[in-house]
């Protein structure tokens, strides 16, 4: 008999202005689905692109249907987690997978990810940059410097059992991320940590697969003062509350 | 136990440990070789760690993995899905 799948697997996609790489990643994961025959639905979540986002999600729900591509659009900008809260609502997947929808993860790595849950029956699964044949392209040395320096910050305050706190190409099994959702009240680069420490203090096992993260925005948007600060602030305020 | 109060609990426990050692008063003084090693000992320490640090970091950054064949995998990856979009009827 042969080996059960997966089941379905769920792509959360929070877009906000990605009218250019939407309709590629869409594309790709499809592609990685139909090629190793996994079961999926992807869930698009725009924040009211003013960018014609939206126009091309329909013209993608055209074409792949509407069981496939899920549109679940909001009114304004209103930050990652709610993203993820609302676009779970209508996930019908045992595995929802997150990732950036700017291409700079590669769907590819997926099936990686569910062989490895399959493999240790891991609750999360996380891409890391750091370890193995992960890394990055498109950094110069000082932002390598950095990430670097804030992750080697972070190991030794935290301990938290994961390579890549800040990266957030990850699987969750629906239930796990749903609790985990409920408890982290951070933002941005901290949520993800927040996440991954909180998974930990609730006994849940975390697996990992080297990806390669492809920036292709660090040339537009530098990674300035204002977030090294605020990263610097959430990664304290971990430190102190849990 | 927070992480913070982890940290806190060590090095009380380590500071009261040095400062029994390196302050007892004269009767109760250990040898004074060892004094002389334990008193500069937490600076010594955190020079140490310092470096460490220093180390490490360095080392991860010269190690860095730069992910040239992802990226042109992707261009190829791009073009290939353009094409096949604008077959399948989407119009940007």
């Amino acid at each position: 008999m042969a080996a059960r799948g997966p089941g379905r697997v769920s792509v959360l996609l929070p877009t906000y202005n990605e009218r250019d790489n939407l309709p590629l990643v869409v594309w790709l994961l499809v592609r990685t689905f139909n090629d190793s025959g996994i079961d999926f639905e992807i869930i698009i979540i725009d924040d009211g692109s003013p960018d014609g986002t939206q126009e091309v999600a329909q013209q993608l729900e055209k074409i792949y249907g509407s069981d496939k591509i899920l549109l679940r659009p909001r009114a304004r900008k209103l930050g990652l987690g709610t993203a993820y809260i609302h676009g779970m609502k209508y996930a019908t997947g045992n595995f929802i997978v997150i990732m950036d929808a700017d291409l700079s993860h590669h769907p590819k790595f997926i099936p990686e990810f569910i062989r490895k849950q399959k493999e240790g029956n891991f609750d999360i699964v996380s891409g890391t940059r750091y370890k193995g044949n992960g890394g990055v392209y498109g950094w110069d040395l000082k932002r390598k410097l950095i990430s670097r320096g804030a992750n080697f910050l972070t190991q030794v305050l935290l301990r938290p059992g994961a390579s890549d706190l800040t990266g957030s190409f990850r699987l969750y099994r629906k239930e796990v991320l749903e609790k985990l959702i409920e408890r982290c009240v951070s933002k941005g680069y901290v949520f993800q940590m927040e996440m991954i420490v909180r998974a930990r203090q609730l006994g849940f096992t975390i697996g990992e697969v080297p990806i390669s993260f492809v920036d292709r925005v660090y040339g537009e948007s530098k990674l300035g003062g204002n977030e090294i600060v605020s990263f610097l602030k959430g990664l304290l305020t971990l430190f102190a509350t849990t | 136990m927070t992480k913070l109060c982890q940290w806190l609990c060590g090095l009380a426990l380590l500071g009261s440990a040095w400062a029994a050692l390196a302050l007892a008063p004269p009767g109760l003084q250990p040898p004074a070789p060892l004094r002389q090693a334990l008193l500069p000992l937490p600076i010594y320490l955190l020079v140490a760690f310092g470096c460490y640090s220093l180390a490490t970091v360095g080392y991860r950054v010269a190690t860095f993995n730069d992910c040239e064949e992802a990226a042109a995998e992707l261009q190829e990856h791009i073009k290939a899905a353009r094409a096949d979009l604008r077959r399948r009827g989407l119009r940007l």
